[in-house]
């Protein structure tokens, strides 16, 4: 069976990363964080993001079990989670999440800590004692079961669906044969294609809850009365040569393989280890679908392109692939995977087959072409009004 | 790959498909042999961009993987170019319900 070299947990799959996650709670204390990693080192990695300090609740739901995901991800071997003070989204609630999966956790408030030099300070110095804690974990043979494997697509163009995509879905294939568990999101990019997903969810109750999330999806651009095409595919996505959201959707969706649908999952929400492909439902912007998907667990990213994509994530690991000549040529030091050759001749088995090798030594500490240039980008889905007002149950 | 390589520069990804695939940027001009015939491009098209191999009217479905991926917004002949021009999605609109009064 296949294995990767991973850092085991006390609960939970193994890491491919071994972090000190500086968290901050919201937009207010988000530079601080970045700061606290900046100094502290090497093995700290941030997750500023952009949320305000007093969200509606359903925005506030959300915030915090992406937070309390994110550093419950496996990647993250002890965490510090930073807020200004006055917070709805309590760093308590987010901490105690965070260690319920057993990582040593600590909190700390700019406001109590005397402002941010003083917060600094004290970052710095809490980081340190969490990263003496786990400084010492070693990697370990482990199965590839224990991996979640999360696929994104971004920048889409014909050679999306033609050749990267599909080479990424037959590593999924790969991986959910060897007992893992992979993942792919971005609801609207499934209208179009709901009715070949729907004929892959293993029982009824998924089927319906998939359609359900498409049909939500889709009658929130009806309801606005606005035309899905302004949005989907997008100015770029035309330009390479997509000419609906259906074409769109059907690219999309083969970077998930062929296997059966087992399971759909909220934003930000837990996916099982071993537990073969699970969609989650999540908006079409691809950063914060990445963040998703990591909060959701998932170890290792693969993150498809035509057009192209610098992008990378502060805690996983993003394997870029592309199946564009031309981008695999001019952003060479950006891509980890060229599945341009499909358009050669090489089929679509091998180079999944080399995407899928890549994920093994990328889970076992390969560093990505985003790793190596520190390019991480982090933001949390924000709920709009439409989409509150029906968690609220007034829709 | 999957599907099938026309003439070098045309990828038919399902035999049920009225479109091709450009995969190189592709001269007015350049051939397409599609079912015994050449289809003579009527226009340049980019790389990754579609042509029609067969004639649609307007409404008619363009098929792509075998599906339904738009409609025809107006004739179009084999070897034209098929983009956001004569080719619409018939999904997520909200302008057109909009437009049919549907919406208040």
């Amino acid at each position: 069976m296949a294995t990767f070299e991973g850092y085991p947990r006390d609960s939970g799959p193994a890491g491919v990363r071994n972090y000190v996650a500086v968290i901050p709670t919201s937009v207010a204390a988000s530079a601080v964080a970045e700061a606290i990693a900046d100094r502290a080192g090497e093995h700290i990695r941030a997750t500023p993001h952009q949320m305000g300090i007093d969200p509606p609740d359903g925005a506030r739901e959300q915030i915090e079990r992406t937070l309390t995901g994110v550093g419950r991800n496996p990647n993250v071997g002890a965490a510090v989670v930073v807020g200004l003070g006055p917070e709805t989204v309590d760093a308590e609630v987010v901490a105690d999440g965070i260690a319920a999966a057993g990582r040593h956790v600590e909190t700390l408030s700019i406001r109590e800590a005397g402002g941010t030099e003083a917060a600094l300070d004290a970052g710095v110095e809490l980081t340190r004692k969490c990263w003496s804690g786990i400084a010492d974990a070693r990697r370990e043979e482990r199965d590839a079961s224990e991996l979640v494997f999360g696929v994104e697509c971004g920048g889409s163009d014909a050679t999306s669906g033609i050749a990267a995509n599909p080479a990424v879905g037959a590593a999924c294939d790969r991986l959910v044969a060897d007992g893992g568990t992979a993942t792919f999101s971005e609801t609207p990019e499934f209208i179009g294609a709901e009715h070949i997903l729907a004929e892959r969810c293993s029982d009824a109750d998924v089927r319906e809850r998939l359609l359900d999330r498409v049909e939500r999806r889709e009658s929130t651009a009806q309801l606005m009365g606005v035309d899905l095409r302004g949005a989907q595919p997008s100015p770029g996505n035309q330009e390479g040569g997509l000419t609906t959201i259906e074409e769109k959707s059907l690219g999309a969706i083969s970077k998930g393989g062929t296997t059966p649908i087992r399971g759909i999952v909220d934003y930000a929400e837990r996916l099982p280890v071993g537990g073969g492909l699970v969609l989650m439902d999540t908006p079409g912007y691809d950063i914060e679908s990445v963040v998703g998907k990591v909060a959701g667990g998932a170890q290792v990213i693969a993150f498809t392109t035509g057009r192209g994509s610098t992008t990378g994530n502060p805690l996983a690991p993003v394997i870029k692939v592309t199946g564009n000549p031309k981008t695999a040529d001019r952003l060479a030091s950006n891509m980890d995977v060229d599945a341009s050759t499909v358009i050669d001749g090489e089929p679509i088995e091998s180079v999944g087959d080399r995407v899928y090798k890549t994920l093994l030594r990328v889970a076992s500490g390969e560093r990505t072409a985003a790793e190596q240039r520190r390019l991480e980008e982090f933001a949390i889905n924000e709920l709009q009004p439409n989409e509150l007002a029906e968690l609220r149950g007034d829709a | 790959m999957k599907g099938t390589v026309l003439g070098e520069v045309g990828l038919h990804m399902a035999d049920a498909d009225n479109v091709v695939t450009a995969i190189d940027d592709l001269e007015a001009g350049a051939e397409l042999p599609y079912n015994g015939e050449m289809v003579e491009l009527a226009e340049a098209v980019p790389f990754g961009h579609k042509v029609a191999l067969v004639p649609l009217e307007r409404g008619d479905a363009v098929v792509k993987y075998g599906e339904t991926v738009g409609e025809a917004v107006e004739p179009i002949t084999p070897g034209e170019w098929v983009h956001t021009h004569n080719c619409e999605s018939t999904r997520g609109r909200g302008d057109r319900a909009a437009e049919d009064g549907e919406v208040a």
